[in-house]
């Protein structure tokens, strides 16, 4: 059947995003796909450091009580969810998933998968043995630089494990590292058969899952344009995605819902995060955003078309997370009259004081929240009669003594510094490990092999 | 030719991609796609944005009436590494708006038409 739909629902944008979305979106209207992506760049890191402190955690763990509230329903309906709420730890994130389902007599009907082999942190050494340096994509530097600091380091795998999940008939599907496209790309192939090397087939399957990875931000959050036309934010409807076979497909949202889905929500959703239009590079394959072909087709409703693709790479991207040093951001705020004068003077007796003390920062960063600390120079002129200005100090370097030393030099300047001083009741700043991102590339042939996909027991 | 600020002519959204923001400026009306191409130059941005960015690419979607922005070296470090408050970029975007073009008089006038509606 060539008029067949699918349905492709984004439930989760980020690790952090609005918990009622995957809950609506099921029970909202009909979809054949849940997916939800949790994983942003550093993600990984904080998770490898919750499972190094505990074996039973390293995933998104907000994601089992989620899932306890929609198995019902899924079960019910016979959604598939899939997602990378798995972290460096997709075992245990499935085996708690199916924890729930047991608690709700559920785990007979709904087959639970994990996708594993993302994970090279343990293969490290052995990979950079074998001549893979694993430079940095963006300064060239090996890996071997920082080799003692690394604190995570997975390879992001595409759609092929996602598709054999579905293919053994897994209802929700737990990976580690695979991309955010991927989770929607996955169901695609599995549900229309497409050949994973009709390009143009993973490219539309890339953009389908481009538009909805970022949640409500192509569904009216976060729109710029006509701001103030956007309706209903407080329920907001997530995208769904309505693909059929020949690859092109309808962004849409659950009647009923606040938002919108229209030209400029899905454009400034294309154009979020993009490189070379040309070249949006992916596991599985090329997109070229610049075939992209936009159509209103309703309220709530955009088609979209033409997209065309190339053959994929031989490599792989890895994310890898170390450990760079720490850093802390402090904040005063200083009232009319002469507001920013008197952020300024203090920031000055702030930097006196901590050279006085000797303190060495890799940087010292002063913004003046309400002058300039968005747009810069950019900003024009302070307007002397500015109510209030928030003086921002941040400092980030290799010594923590110093960073926390500066942490208590923020307080005492409200009864030693400029005068109309307030909003320090939030105390001392915290001092925070900073976790930097290293992006490379490995030959996929060095990944593949290890992959694997496991239907659990119920 | 009179000057007319991108915020009346287009509309924006910006990420990142370790400490390269980019800026995707999308025209509000197709018809002033060609305007931008012509005006909204990478040498143009790159001069906006002095000592803020460390250079500029621009790439073109007519397809979507848009330019895409790469602004390296915007972030102070990128990611987990910025003290900056807006370390990722995000409102780069209406940073942009902020640029002043010529604009051919017919434009200057339909836009006030628009505005004063």
């Amino acid at each position: 059947m060539t008029d067949r739909i699918v349905r492709v629902a984004a439930g989760q944008g980020f690790w952090g995003d609005w918990l009622e979305a995957p809950v609506r979106q099921v029970q909202g209207g009909p979809i054949d796909y849940l997916m939800m992506d949790y994983l942003a760049e550093v993600t990984m890191s904080i998770m490898q450091k919750q499972k190094s402190r505990d074996p039973r955690y390293g995933y998104a763990r907000d994601f089992v009580p989620l899932m306890e509230r929609i198995l019902p329903d899924i079960a019910a309906k016979g959604i598939k969810v899939t997602s990378n709420a798995g972290g460096v730890n997709p075992r245990a994130c499935a085996e708690a998933v199916r924890e729930a389902a047991r608690t709700l007599g559920l785990s007979e009907r709904v087959k639970i998968a994990l996708v594993s082999g993302d994970d090279i942190l343990p293969r490290l050494d052995e990979l950079l043995a074998k001549g893979h340096a694993l430079r940095d994509l963006d300064t060239g530097r090996p890996l071997t630089d920082i080799r003692d600091k690394v604190l995570s380091a997975n390879a992001y795998l595409g759609m092929a494990p996602m598709v054999e999940a579905l293919r053994r008939g897994a209802q929700v599907v737990i990976t580690g590292r695979v991309t955010d496209t991927g989770l929607t790309l996955g169901p695609l192939f599995h549900e229309f058969g497409w050949d994973p090397q009709d390009w143009d087939k993973v490219a539309a399957g890339t953009v389908a899952g481009h538009i909805i990875e970022c949640g409500a931000q192509s569904s009216g959050g976060n729109l710029l344009r006509d701001w103030r036309k956007v309706k209903g934010l407080a329920n907001p409807g997530f995208p769904i995605v309505e693909a059929r076979a020949d690859g092109s497909f309808t962004v849409t949202k659950h009647p009923g819902t606040g938002g919108v889905v229209n030209l400029a929500s899905v454009t400034e959703q294309l154009v979020y995060e993009m490189g070379d239009p040309h070249t949006y590079i992916t596991p599985d394959g090329i997109a070229d955003f610049t075939s992209i072909q936009l159509k209103a087709a309703g309220r709530d409703r955009v088609r979209v078309s033409g997209i065309r693709g190339r053959p994929r790479t031989d490599m792989l991207k890895v994310s890898i997370a170390y450990f760079y040093g720490y850093k802390a951001v402090g904040t005063l705020v200083y009232s009319w009259p002469e507001a920013y004068d008197k952020a300024r003077a203090a920031d000055r007796i702030l930097r006196r004081r901590l050279d006085d003390l000797g303190l060495r920062f890799e940087q010292v960063l002063t913004e003046y929240v309400g002058v300039d600390a968005t747009h810069g120079p950019l900003s024009g002129p302070p307007d002397p009669e500015a109510p209030e200005v928030q003086l921002r100090v941040g400092v980030r370097g290799p010594d923590k003594a110093a960073v926390e030393r500066f942490t208590r030099e923020i307080a005492p300047l409200v009864l030693t510094g400029p005068p109309s001083v307030t909003g320090f009741a939030g105390g001392r700043p915290e001092v925070q490990e900073v976790v930097a991102y290293w992006p490379a590339l490995i030959d996929r042939t060095e990944i593949e092999p290890h992959v694997r996909v496991e239907v659990l027991d119920a | 030719m009179p000057k007319v600020q991108l915020r009346w002519l287009a509309h924006a959204r910006s990420g990142d991609k370790g400490d390269t923001a980019n800026v995707g400026l999308i025209a509000l009306d197709p018809a002033w796609y060609p305007l931008l191409v012509k005006e909204v130059t990478r040498a143009r941005v790159a001069r906006h944005f002095k000592g803020m960015v460390k250079g500029v690419d621009r790439f073109e979607l007519p397809n979507l009436s848009a330019l895409n922005f790469l602004l390296h070296g915007a972030l102070d470090g990128g990611g987990t590494i910025s003290l900056k408050t807006d370390a990722q970029g995000k409102v780069y975007s209406t940073a942009l708006l902020r640029l002043e073009i010529d604009v051919p008089p017919a434009v200057a006038r339909q836009l006030k038409r628009t505005r004063a509606g």
